[in-house]
């Protein structure tokens, strides 16, 4: 999805390495340009495969440019396989073995076929500046490939790496090019060559600057902001206006992402306090526990999708929809289980129910830590929750995306099942007036274990989205439940709606805030803003009248 | 519910004192101390905790001395007496670290503590340790600027992790700018400034330095990944200085991933990340990103080969990880042991004494020395992560290096050297020649 930032840009490099670079760029250069393979000579190439043997990043780096630049029709394959992490070596014999894709081992250096690597062979290994070599080695090797979107990523990394030697080669795909997107790319990859070339003319630069700031993200920008100060003045003139044009379309820019950020912090804040505007914001129970219910749903995610792992790994893409329903179940239960034991019997006493919860958070937590250990535990995130997608320079997170649709869901769920079911009538009588339901028939102490088991219930749904986002730990409730305790208050105790209300503003405030006053202050202002407000309207946002429970 | 409204806003300030009332009563029945007082036994304190936010940490340390127990014991004990270990659950609260530690000294007479993770802790500690005059090993990297009579600091300084961390960025990955990133308390505020301070001295310039602190379990890393991809994208060569807190890593390294941020792009140097962090992540996405230790379970020694097996036997867990503090738990151990013995005797004074100038082997090849300011000499290692959660180490330090109590890079203290054997003075000023007070 995402083009694969390469932030990388030579500017930095260390001459000698810079040099390296440019002659093998050349090299793939001239071999994409001659169709016929020139054939190898035995003795250099060898030799450098045999380098990959000394299990030094220095030498495999060198291996790398003299592979690359051989010639030898093995050379893709085998840089393909070192960064695949196929390419064995044996440091006694010295010798290199390629691990085919099919599973078929050959002998690197001679392209033999081998029955097996040897024991005492191990991987060849990386390092962050070798990865970046290989994978600009391999960009120049598929800007002709069949697919459109592999060739517009290799565009994109001449354009980040704008090396003067892909010149010819990027011309020649750009005449060939079809694919719209991709003759863009190429377009802008050949802009940025020319931007930097030393002899190219001031038309040509002043006419690639126009092409960049077309383009207009941050990539454009750091090509611009980063050329040699000897340009012509016409050349830096239109590169200052290019920058500064970009630089306001980006901040507007920075809103809507500012805006998005905050509508999924809203929802992350929206989802853990559901669950608490139904225990505390309806019945008025102080559920100090709440955020252990979460802890809990998390949990329940985590040996589903440990019970996949080792019995169903096919299933692993629905591990997230399996647990929905059983995270519900089990915190609902729980939560049923603590009303009948503990809560019922403090009704109306809000400190003995705060202190009590609390105390129940402590032994939910010590229990968990107990049963699954105090480290993390790991819930994977499934593939459709995992990367991001480009909306004009917006870049957005899948696994965001997905739990404010499931937030709005889930709330939409809950307001209908209120509304429209007979259960949802019963609570709502309960608990805006016990006697008068009481008298007309309602088992209300039925109720309120139901009403206590729906919250927990939502809270533990809410604990598997959570657990896309943060730490499977005994502590995950605890971050949470002031958050939740804040949202419910602001946004109006008994309310639903204010509680969406409440945690999107909330949301929106703090993501706008964070860039401004960083994050510890961001939050201590949201704290200190809401503490004004609940001087102002002690009920919060949208205040009911006659919710709250009776003693 | 005015009145519930009002509680639940003021809850932070009551939830601390709740929690200490609550754990306080939670020990009483689950801390677990032998009574039986035997002459022929040593007792060695374990100050860790068990629950609460650190026990993710600190319970694997608290197995770790267990295990060296267990192990020496096999081996006859120490000055012919057997061990015994005396544990404690300080419950991640700080004030609670103090008590325990006074009751492990006055109630049960222990000879040495092994024990705390957090700075505060040990600060919270440290009155106690002084006043009854005990011995405390220290197993955690820390912020230094701290040298005390009876504290030993197994675990690096900042001159053993951050500037050699940095040292490599800049000359093998030629960063050029810098993100600082930590958790807001006094760790990684106390080693940024002193990175800021070095890198300074590198000739980087302020605007090619961001630093960000985030409040403890940060979980919405948006923005701050955000920013620090715009502020990489400048056209220089940009890394990630980590210091930020264990819990607060999975959330950040899963939205670094998420938008996309590879380690050949921005690579993250982290501090606080080891192999037992990584066991709670999926670690594909983190391929390639740093972290700066003393020791990586990776690492191919006899020793170290030796220790895994056993250790692993011992927790009858055959995928238990190893990870840094417990390397410097062992070496301190070892240290303790090896001094004990030294000095024919386990009365603090003279283990005091007796311990600079001990050797301890430690598990990657070499062999570390406890110095006159109470520090150890250790190598450092960089490594990358690998896709099962284990490092790849891609440079170290050619040499051992010692632990410097009062770094070198701020001004408050560069004049400040702690030596418990000649000046017997943990803060001495080499230019006024005086002990104690700060540096010019």
């Amino acid at each position: 999805m995402n083009p694969s930032p390469s932030l990388f840009s030579s500017a930095g490099v260390f001459p000698v390495t810079d040099v390296l670079h440019r002659f093998r760029a050349l090299a793939i250069a001239c071999l994409l340009i001659a169709a016929t393979a020139i054939p190898a000579l035995a003795g250099p190439f060898e030799d450098a495969v045999a380098k990959f043997a000394n299990d030094d990043f220095s030498d495999t780096d060198e291996a790398v440019s003299i592979i690359a630049s051989s010639g030898n029709p093995q050379a893709f394959a085998i840089i393909n396989a070192l960064q695949e992490g196929r390419l064995a070596a044996d440091p006694d014999s010295k010798k290199v073995y390629l691990t085919g894709t099919d599973g078929k081992v050959t002998d690197a250096a001679t392209g033999e076929a081998v029955t097996e690597v040897p024991a005492s062979a191990a991987a060849v290994r990386l390092n962050n500046r070798l990865r970046r070599n290989i994978e600009s080695a391999l960009g120049g090797l598929t800007l002709m490939a069949p697919d459109p979107a592999k060739r517009i990523a290799s565009a994109q990394s001449v354009f980040k790496s704008h090396e003067t030697a892909m010149l010819p080669v990027i011309e020649t795909a750009l005449e060939k090019e079809t694919n719209k997107a991709a003759k863009q790319a190429f377009t802008e990859a050949r802009a940025a060559i020319l931007l930097y070339k030393e002899d190219a003319t001031e038309a040509e630069k002043i006419e690639s600057i126009a092409i960049i700031k077309g383009r207009g993200d941050q990539d454009a920008l750091a090509l611009l902001t980063s050329l040699p100060p000897d340009q012509t003045v016409g050349v830096a003139r239109s590169a200052a206006s290019a920058v500064t044009a970009i630089n306001s379309r980006q901040t507007l820019w920075s809103i809507g992402q500012n805006a998005w950020y905050g509508l999924s912090l809203g929802s992350v804040l929206l989802l853990a306090a559901i669950g608490l505007a139904i225990t505390f914001g309806v019945m008025g129970v102080i559920n100090m526990a709440h955020g252990e219910m979460v802890m809990i749903g998390a949990y329940v995610t985590f040996v589903v999708q440990d019970v996949i792992r080792t019995s169903y790994p096919g299933l692993f893409d629905y591990s997230l929809l399996m647990a929905v329903p059983l995270a519900f179940i089990v915190a609902g239960l729980l939560g049923i289980v603590i009303e009948r034991t503990i809560i019922r019997f403090l009704y109306g006493r809000p400190l003995e129910t705060l202190l009590a919860t609390w105390g129940l958070s402590l032994v939910l937590q010590q229990a968990v830590r107990t049963m699954f250990g105090p480290t993390n535990r790991e819930v994977g995130n499934p593939s459709w929750m995992s990367g991001a997608f480009e909306l004009g320079q917006l870049t957005i997170t899948y696994n965001r995306l997905w739990i404010l649709c499931f937030t709005l869901a889930v709330f939409a769920i809950l307001l209908a099942m209120l509304r429209y079911t007979s259960i949802g009538l019963e609570m709502r009588a309960v608990t805006q007036n016990r006697r008068m339901a009481a008298s007309m028939g309602i088992a209300t102490s039925r109720v309120d274990a139901l009403t206590f088991g729906l919250g927990s219930g939502i809270a533990g749904i809410a604990g598997v989205a959570l657990s896309q986002i943060d730490n499977v730990s005994p502590n995950l409730g605890q971050s949470y439940i002031i958050d939740s305790f804040m949202v419910v208050v602001f946004g109006g105790v008994g309310n639903l709606w204010g509680t969406l209300v409440g945690a999107f503003s909330l949301g929106i405030a703090n993501k706008f805030l964070e860039p401004v006053a960083g994050a510890v202050l961001g939050k201590i202002a949201i704290l200190v803003l809401i503490i004004l407000f609940i001087q102002k309207r002690p009920r919060g946002l949208f205040a009911l009248k006659g919710r709250a429970i009776e003693a | 519910m005015i009145t519930n409204l009002t509680h639940a806003i003021a809850k932070p300030i009551s939830r601390r004192s709740l929690m200490a009332a609550a754990t306080g009563l939670a020990l009483g029945l689950s801390a677990f101390s032998p009574a039986k007082a035997a002459d022929d036994t040593i007792k060695v304190g374990v100050l860790h905790s068990l629950s609460g936010t650190m026990a993710i940490s600190e319970t694997t340390l608290k197995d770790t001395v267990l295990f060296m127990i267990d192990q020496q014991n096999k081996k006859g004990g120490v000055n012919g007496k057997k061990l015994e270990a005396v544990v404690v659950d300080p419950a991640s609260n700080w004030p609670l670290f103090a008590e325990k530690a006074r009751e492990l000294i006055t109630k049960d007479k222990v000879a040495v503590v092994f024990g705390c993770w957090t700075s505060v802790s040990r600060k919270s500690v440290l009155p106690v340790f002084k006043e009854l005059n005990n011995i405390l090993f220290y197993p955690v990297q820390y912020e230094g600027e701290e040298s005390e009579r009876n504290v030993f600091y197994t675990g690096a300084a900042p001159n053993q992790q951050a500037i050699p961390a940095v040292d490599y960025l800049m000359k093998d990955e030629k960063v050029k700018r810098w993100v600082l990133a930590g958790t807001d308390y006094v760790y990684p505020r106390t080693t940024n400034k002193i990175l800021e301070a070095y890198l300074k001295s590198k000739g980087v310039k302020q605007e090619d330095i961001m630093i960000n602190y985030t409040p403890f379990g940060h979980s919405d890393w948006q923005t701050i990944v955000a920013d620090i991809k715009k502020f990489g994208s400048a056209g220089k060569k940009t890394a990630v200085v980590s210091t930020i807190n264990g819990d607060a890593n999975v959330p950040f390294y899963k939205e670094l991933g998420n938008q996309g941020i590879k380690a050949t792009d921005i690579p993250v140097v982290a501090f606080s990340v080891g192999e037992e962090e990584l066991a709670g992540i999926d670690t594909k996405p983190l391929l390639g990103h740093l972290a700066a230790w003393n020791y990586f379970q990776s690492i191919k020694s006899p020793e170290n080969e030796k220790f895994i097996k056993e250790w692993q036997a011992f927790t009858k867990n055959p995928k238990r990880v190893t990870n840094d503090p417990m390397e410097a738990t062992v070496i301190g151990f070892n240290m303790w042991v090896k001094a004990v013995e030294k000095a024919k005797s386990i009365e603090a004074d003279k283990v005091i004494d007796a311990l600079p100038g001990i050797e301890a082997k430690n598990l990657t090849g070499g062999t570390s020395k406890m110095l006159p300011n109470h520090h150890i000499t250790k190598p450092v290692f960089i490594g990358e992560i690998k896709a099962n959660g284990q490092f790849d180490v891609v440079w170290k330090t050619p040499a051992l290096v010692a632990g410097d109590a009062w770094s070198k890079e701020l001004d408050g203290s560069k004049d400040l050297i702690g030596d418990w054997v000649g000046k017997k003075c943990g803060n001495f000023n080499t230019k006024t020649n005086k002990c104690g007070g700060q540096g010019s």
